[in-house]
């Protein structure tokens, strides 16, 4: 779990381009919207899409994904359940 | 209507970012293509923004920040942003096509999408000064820049609109480099770009750039130059050049012998440069001529650099050294001609005075 949220937020950081931010800066609880590290929707789709291609993970319904994305925590969790890649 | 270049912004091969600066400091380059020197973004964009924005959008927003800051306009006095553009933000546009294909169509991120669009400089720049205005953007390959100021002329000179923001913008890509390294179009080997033009060899030295001004019908402390005429040809023969700088020249009732200064888009192809060289021979054989691309290399609209030094020529009143081509001194110009072309085709005419 802990090499998956390490992982999780090097990709965070890569592919939302936040050049300024490094892996340790992020905690596991960290809201990743608004405060924290102030994502937006177009970052909330860049993950959705994320979800798909690493972790084989199609989300039905759009809304999960407040959940979901709340933190590296809570995707990490979300992950570890539903993956199948 | 008389239209007015108040203000200027530049970021290019050479360190034109900075507006106090004119050639003082100019890098010479041993190399087939030049990329910019790229100012300290976040001086001008909050990381958050700049994050998301390709090479051509930060270098875009740069220039158009510094244009809008010399000239002293209200973000919401812009009625209009004009771009002219040959490749758009082609970085973005090469990924979002590589992650199709990779992806066997699946996956695609919003991002990339985004900017992959021609249109999205001016966009981003209406976007950041919240100008719900005339958005517009010219791709014409190598007189897109000249559409984008043509297209200004006209509005202020029909009085359409008072103050626009018109720039052009290329950015330089691997992929880009390559197809135009194998189709000849790019110096086969290094060269040094001061001497350029006495390569004797076929292709450019190729680079980008981001050129942005504000033209507007009212005159600010800040101006630089008025903007007399712009013409565009598609095609020319070398043979024809001559006869329509005549016309164009006397369109605004001017005799080659009028012009103070002529600057020219030589690149140094030798295959192409012929153009040039017949007027440099001819019409203009006794006025002081200017060239620029041995500093800002060539690229779609390389032509917003000519049209840059032009400008500084004029409201400073000098000829650097480093741009001055022949022995014909120039003594405070005041009516300047820019000719350029790329490959024999897009011809473009400008004139500027001094106000």
């Amino acid at each position: 779990m802990s090499e998956l949220k390490q992982e999780l937020k090097e990709k965070i950081i890569e592919q939302l381009n936040l050049e300024d931010v490094a892996v340790e800066e992020i905690k596991d609880t960290d809201p990743l919207f608004g405060e924290g590290l102030g994502l937006d929707s177009i970052d909330a789709l860049e993950l959705i899409v994320m979800l798909d291609k690493d972790y084989g993970i199609k989300l039905d319904d759009p809304k999960q994904g407040k959940t979901i994305f709340e933190s590296v925590e809570t995707m990490a969790g979300y992950i570890s359940k539903h993956r199948s890649r | 209507m008389p239209v007015y270049i108040n203000s200027i912004g530049s970021v290019s091969a050479q360190k034109t970012f900075d507006n106090s600066l004119f050639l003082e400091d100019v890098i010479c380059y041993n190399d087939t293509v030049l990329k910019i020197i790229a100012p300290d973004y976040k001086d001008y964009i909050p990381p958050a923004a700049a994050r998301r924005m390709a090479k051509g959008i930060k270098m875009s927003t740069v220039s158009a920040k510094t244009a809008m800051t010399e000239a002293g306009i209200e973000e919401n006095e812009i009625d209009a942003i004009i771009v002219g553009t040959g490749l758009g933000c082609i970085g973005d546009s090469e990924k979002f096509v590589r992650d199709i294909i990779g992806n066997k169509e699946q996956f695609l991120t919003p991002t990339r999408f985004i900017q992959s669009s021609h249109n999205t400089v001016a966009g981003q720049i209406a976007l950041g000064m919240g100008c719900k205005g005339h958005n517009f953007t010219y791709v014409h390959s190598s007189i897109s820049f000249e559409s984008a100021v043509l297209d200004a002329k006209m509005q202020l000179e029909n009085g359409e609109a008072n103050h626009i923001l018109v720039g052009g913008v290329d950015e330089l890509v691997d992929h880009h480099v390559k197809t135009h390294e194998l189709i000849g179009h790019i110096k086969e080997r290094p060269v040094e770009t001061m001497s350029v033009i006495n390569s004797g060899t076929k292709g450019a030295v190729f680079a980008e750039g981001a050129h942005f001004f504000t033209l507007s019908s009212v005159q600010r402390p800040s101006c630089y130059a008025e903007l007399m005429g712009i013409k565009t040809y598609n095609t020319l023969t070398q043979n024809q050049v001559p006869e329509k700088v005549r016309t164009f020249l006397s369109e605004y009732g001017l005799e080659p012998n009028d012009i103070d200064a002529v600057i020219f888009g030589y690149n140094g192809d030798v295959e192409f440069d012929g153009y040039y060289n017949g007027l440099a021979n001819g019409l203009f054989k006794n006025t002081a001529q200017v060239y620029f691309k041995h500093l800002s290399g060539e690229f779609d609209t390389a032509s917003g650099f000519g049209f840059w030094l032009a400008s500084k020529i004029i409201k400073e009143q000098r000829v650097p050294n480093v741009v001055h081509l022949n022995a014909v001194p120039v003594d405070g110009p005041e009516t300047m001609l820019i000719y350029n072309q790329y490959r024999g085709e897009n011809h473009s005419l400008t004139l500027l005075r001094r106000c």
